[in-house]
This record gives structure tokens, sequence and C-alpha cells, in this order.
């Protein structure tokens, strides 16, 4: 018998909308283990509905979205993040007030379970799992290239390097499946070429799946396995980007339509 | 570790409480200077052992507690509450009940092993049961939710004579004793003047020695709380929500557990008031008292436990420290002194123009008044120039002394 490895995470048919405004209109599409899928479309296409579906602050109301095959449908995002499903935002969404090193050690959190009362009293499994997470935490610093940043609040720091904290703080929550909503939007060519080598650095070293939303073309087709163009809220194509860069419609959508044709 | 004070070989050394030297020297030094007041060792601080400043010092301890507890709502999760009175009242009368004795009034007169820890619990309680309605909301309007409570509070109060008290007469607290179980003398009695060890100490004295173990102990768990998984889940709820719960944090979950902790702290705070004090009306739980918190927290610097004891030493010492210039301003306007020209301007004496008037009916302030005036003047300052407070000013101040000779 063959053994299919099953989807990390199905769409099927899902619709939402917003009194008349469709966002997204029947969506397919499945990501599987270690893959880096892309997501990509026009401006108000639907691409950051579908994440927010996927982490469940959208509640889109047709379809199903499964996680392992389970559906997720109308779960709280807490209880989705703890799956092992992490995003980062397009518009920057760290915790101002904290230090980098506070911001990764909250995405720690559905990987601990200290409770108030041993936290109060600093006990030895407190004291251990903070110690333990800062063990992580520093691996992850390690990775993203930021120790220089680490003790300094989120809201003192440049812009390239709050994206790759916001990297950071979704990567400390060890997840299966990472979101990443435009990781190089607004950002040079160098502070890109750096974030697509800590996204493949991601992907081939901690082996997590990833989904990509993303502007800017030349990094999709380098680097994402397979791509879902989106059209205001329809799915145009999906394939790999060879097949994408090619399919007429995701032109059309693009270009505009041909004047002679 | 000479010569590199920020060298830190171990997480665990850089997480520590007090992580540097200088912040372990300070600590230290300001307990020795805390505990040596009623024993009147150093000469600059003999003053402070007379029993009219230990009060102060004791209701800034009681203070201190209750805003350990509002500034783990307010100033780490972010959740303004103008409630902080009910459910010090809360505990006031848990307490009572459960410890108090009196003619025609509930009380079982147990010891303090139990109606201490109960004076915590029950408002604990009450607010994991109050946080469902009050997670709903946020900002101004939180404030409003919570205020109601303030409002129903003074009602019940008002009306549960049998816990409380008649209104305007209220009733008596236990006084601060140790008894294991109701036995006639108490093991450790803090409230009557007595040996200690051959010393000899005020009522006053011992209570102050109490309530700084008891408060101590209370700036140890809020500063635990504050660095560990929770603490920072709170933080993370008042930053941002949304992202908090994405990243894992059930915001529902964090906003209960912060209404149930910060009113465990207002419950211990209201029993040991009530204690300390000795006799207390039902119109104690109002308003007035929730904001006095609010300013702590404010003045004091939200979000931070040094802020917190700053602000209710500052905010209880400060009515007097008013009232000690306002009577040196009125003695230099009626007699001649240095400063009898502005005296004379700013108090009104014998019915003459001035801001601040001793007597109750006089043109002008009073004393009372002029300390709300202060009160609203200084958040708003602190507010629009200085968001963290005194721990704030006391940071400039640091990394000024810190960076010197150069600016950074």
């Amino acid at each position: 018998m063959v053994v299919v490895s099953e989807p990390l995470l199905e769409f099927e048919e899902v619709s939402l909308s917003f009194k008349g405004v469709k966002a997204l209109s029947g969506v397919s599409f499945d990501v599987r283990e270690g893959e880096l899928f892309a997501i990509i479309g026009p401006n108000g296409a639907g691409k950051t509905s579908a994440f927010n579906c996927m982490n469940g602050v959208y509640k889109p109301q047709e379809g199903d979205i499964r996680w392992k095959g389970e559906s997720i449908l109308g779960r709280r995002p807490d209880r989705i993040a703890e799956l092992g499903i992490a995003r980062t935002f397009q518009n920057i969404e760290l915790f101002a007030h904290m230090t980098v090193l506070q911001n990764l050690l909250l995405g720690r959190h559905i990987r601990t379970d200290v409770g108030w009362f041993s936290g109060s009293f600093w006990t030895k499994k407190a004291r251990q799992e903070e110690m333990d997470n800062r063990d992580k935490v520093e691996d992850i610093i390690d990775l993203l290239e930021i120790e220089s940043w680490r003790q300094y609040p989120v809201a003192l720091l440049p812009y390239g390097i709050q994206k790759r904290v916001e990297l950071g703080r979704a990567l400390a929550m060890e997840p299966e499946l990472l979101l990443l909503d435009e990781p190089v939007a607004g950002m040079n060519l160098e502070e890109t070429e750096d974030m697509a080598r800590f996204v493949l650095d991601i992907r081939e070293e901690l082996g997590i799946a990833i989904i990509l939303v993303e502007h800017d073309m030349g990094l999709v087709m380098d680097i994402a396995d397979r791509i879902l163009v989106l059209d205001f809220g329809t799915p145009i194509a999906i394939g790999v980007p060879a097949d994408v860069q090619r399919d007429p419609e995701v032109i059309k959508a693009y270009l505009g339509e041909d004047v002679d044709a | 570790m000479r010569g590199r004070p920020n060298f830190f070989a171990s997480y665990e050394a850089e997480q520590g409480l007090l992580p540097t030297t200088t912040k372990k020297i300070f600590a230290v030094l300001v307990l020795i200077a805390a505990i040596s007041i009623p024993f009147e060792v150093f000469p600059i601080l003999d003053k402070f052992a007379e029993p009219a400043w230990l009060v102060l010092f004791n209701r800034s301890l009681i203070f201190l507690i209750a805003a350990l507890g509002l500034n783990i709502l307010t100033g780490l999760a972010g959740q303004v509450s103008l409630g902080h009175a009910f459910f010090m009242g809360l505990g006031a009368y848990t307490a009572v009940v459960l410890g108090g004795s009196a003619e025609g009034l509930w009380g079982l007169g147990l010891p303090i092993w139990i109606w201490l820890p109960m004076a915590g619990v029950v408002p604990a309680l009450v607010g994991i049961l109050v946080a469902p309605t009050a997670v709903r909301v946020r900002g101004l309007y939180l404030a409003i939710v919570t205020l109601g409570l303030v409002f129903i509070g003074e009602h019940i109060f008002r009306n549960a004579n049998s816990i409380a008290g008649a209104p305007e007469v209220g009733r008596e607290w236990p006084r601060l004793t140790f008894r294991i179980w109701k036995e006639e003398n108490p093991l450790i009695d803090f409230s009557r003047d007595g040996q200690w060890f051959g010393v000899s100490l005020s009522g006053e004295a011992k209570t102050f020695f109490f309530l700084l173990v008891v408060a101590l102990v209370f700036v140890v768990l809020a500063k635990n709380l504050s660095r560990t998984r929770i603490g920072r889940a709170f933080a993370a709820i008042r930053d941002r929500d949304v992202a908090a719960e994405v990243m894992g944090v059930g915001e529902f979950r964090a906003k209960t557990q912060a209404f149930a902790i910060s009113s465990f702290y207002a419950g211990i705070s209201g029993a040991l008031f009530g204690v300390v004090v000795g006799r207390l009306i039902p119109e104690t739980w109002n308003l007035f008292l929730s904001v006095q918190f609010v300013a702590i927290v404010l003045i004091g610097g939200a979000g931070t436990v040094a802020g917190s004891v700053m602000g209710s030493f500052f905010v209880v010492m400060m009515p007097r420290m008013v009232e000690n210039v306002t009577r040196f301003l009125s003695e230099q306007a009626v007699g001649d002194g240095p400063v009898s020209a502005i005296a004379d301007v700013v108090i009104s004496v014998n019915g003459d123009f001035g801001i601040v008037s001793l007597e109750a009916q006089g043109p002008g302030l009073s004393i009372f008044q002029l300390n709300q005036v202060i009160y609203g003047l200084l958040i708003a300052v602190f507010l629009i120039s200085e968001p963290l407070g005194l721990f704030g000013v006391w940071i400039r101040i640091r990394n000024y002394w810190k960076s010197w000779p150069f600016t950074y």
C-alpha cells in the first residue's frame, strides 16, 4: 500500500464575505509538510483574509478548513495557535512596550505551562522553564542574527529588524506551519535577500512548512514550491512557479486585458 | 565580577530579581533604613519613629499592596479599573466577618491565619465572577463598568448592617494579633505597646514590622509574576490583543486571571486597612479611594513594581507634606519671615485674599481641596510629560549619572 502524506492544511471551497463584499469565494488548496506555498494576487485579492481565516480571526461562511484532516473552523485564534500555526503580520504587530527578548519569550507561551502561582513564587519548575525558554529563544536570536538588539524595546528598532523580530516571535512558537504576511514589504534589495535567506533557512533547517503572501514576484518565483493566485477573492491559478508565470489568466489579472485581443 | 558589573555568566544571573550589584546594595540599604526607623538608630530618620509618622508609613505599606494589585491589572494587563475600592471593601468585610466579634454583628472571631488569606480569596473569586462582563469591554467603557461596581458595593455595604455596621457608624475590626485559635492571650500582639526581645516598641512600630514583611512578600510575588509567563501574557494583551491571541494567549483567560489576582491583592490590603485603622464606616470604600489607586499607579509608574512602591508612599505622604508646607506658610504670612511676602499671597489669613485657607469655611481652598487639586494636576502632568511616572523620573536621573559626563 502506498502511503500518501496527509496534507497539513486544507482549504475546501472556502468563501468569506463581509456584508456585500466577497473577500474569498470558493478557495481550495492544500499545503503539505515542508512545502513553501505562496499566495499572490493584486491588492485586495483576499490574501490576508485567507490568513485570517486560517488563524481563526475571521470565520468563513462556507467551506471547510482542515488541519491534519480535522476541521478547525470556528476555533478561537489561541486554540489554533496551540495546534502549531504561527504567523507574522503585514503591518508589524509586535508588543511595542516589550523588549526583543520578551517578545520572543512571549512566543513560547503555548509551549510552556507555568501558571500564575508557580510564576509568582518563582518555583523550581518556573525557574527551570524560564531558563529553558531563554535557551530556545537564544537559538532563534542566533539564527536571525539579532544578537545586538536583544535588550532593546522593539519600538526603537529599525523596520527591517522589527520584521525579523516578528519572524523570530513566530518561530519561538515551534510551529509546524508558518504564515508569513508580506515579509519583505517595504524592504530594500539587501534586506529582501537577507529575509529570503532566513525563510529558506527556516524551511531547510527546521523543516517548517510555510505559506507566503508576498508582492515581490521575483522572490516568490525564486523560492516558492507552488503558487496560488487570487484575484478578487477567486482562485485563478495554482501550480509550480513556471506554469503560473505563463498562465494567461494570471497575466490578465496583473497586466490587464490586451487591447487588440 | 569586579570591573564588569554587567557581565552575566548565566541566564539565571541576568534574569534575577536584582540583577546588578548596584541594585542589590540599594535594596539592602532601603531595607536597613526601613527596619531601623522604629529603633531610632540613624539620627536623620529619628523623626519618622514618632507614631504619627509610623501611622503614615503603615498606611503607605497597606496601600502599596493594593497598588501592586491594580498595577498588575492596569499597568501590566492594560485594563483600567475604577472598582479597586469595591474589592478592598470586600476583603475588609470578609476579614471582619471571619475575625471580628461584636454584639449584634456577624463575626466568628477566627485567628489571622484564617481571615487574612480568606480576605484575598473571596474578592478573587468575586473578581472571577465579575470578569466575564468586564472582559467584553475595553478602555473607557471598562472604567465605567468597574465604576458601577463601586456604587453597587457602596449600596450593599451601607445596607448590610449586620456585616458592615450602621451607615456613618461602621464597626470595629479585630486587632492585629496572632492567635493559634480563639485563646484569650494572643501569641503575638502587633497592636499594643510592649517589649520584643527586650526592646520596648510602640504598637505602631510592631504593626510597621508586620506590614513591612507582608508588603515585601507581595512586592516579590508581583515582581516574579511580571517576569514570568503569565506576566508576559498580560503585557501582550495590553500591547496588542489580536496579535496576542494569534500567538496563543487566550484573551478571556488572561484578563480573568488579571482581575482575580488584582482583586486578591486588593482584598488583603482592604483587610489590613480595616485592622490597622480599627474602625471604618461603610462609606470608606468609595470612588475616591479607587481614584487614589489610579493616581498611585499613574504617578508611580504604570507596569512597574518599583513605581507602585514610589507611588503609594508619595500619594499617602503628600497630604501631610502639603499640610506641613501650608502651616509653615501660614505662620510666615501672619508673622515675619523670609518668605512671608509670598506666603501672604498664597495663604488667606482672617478672610483676606489667598489661594489656601486654614479655616474650613474661609475663602480659598481648604487643605483637603488643595490636595485634590494637586492630585488632579499631578495625574495630568505625569500622563502628558512622563508616562512612566516617578519610576520614569528615577530612570532619567539614573541614566544621567550613569553616562555622566556625557549626555548619552
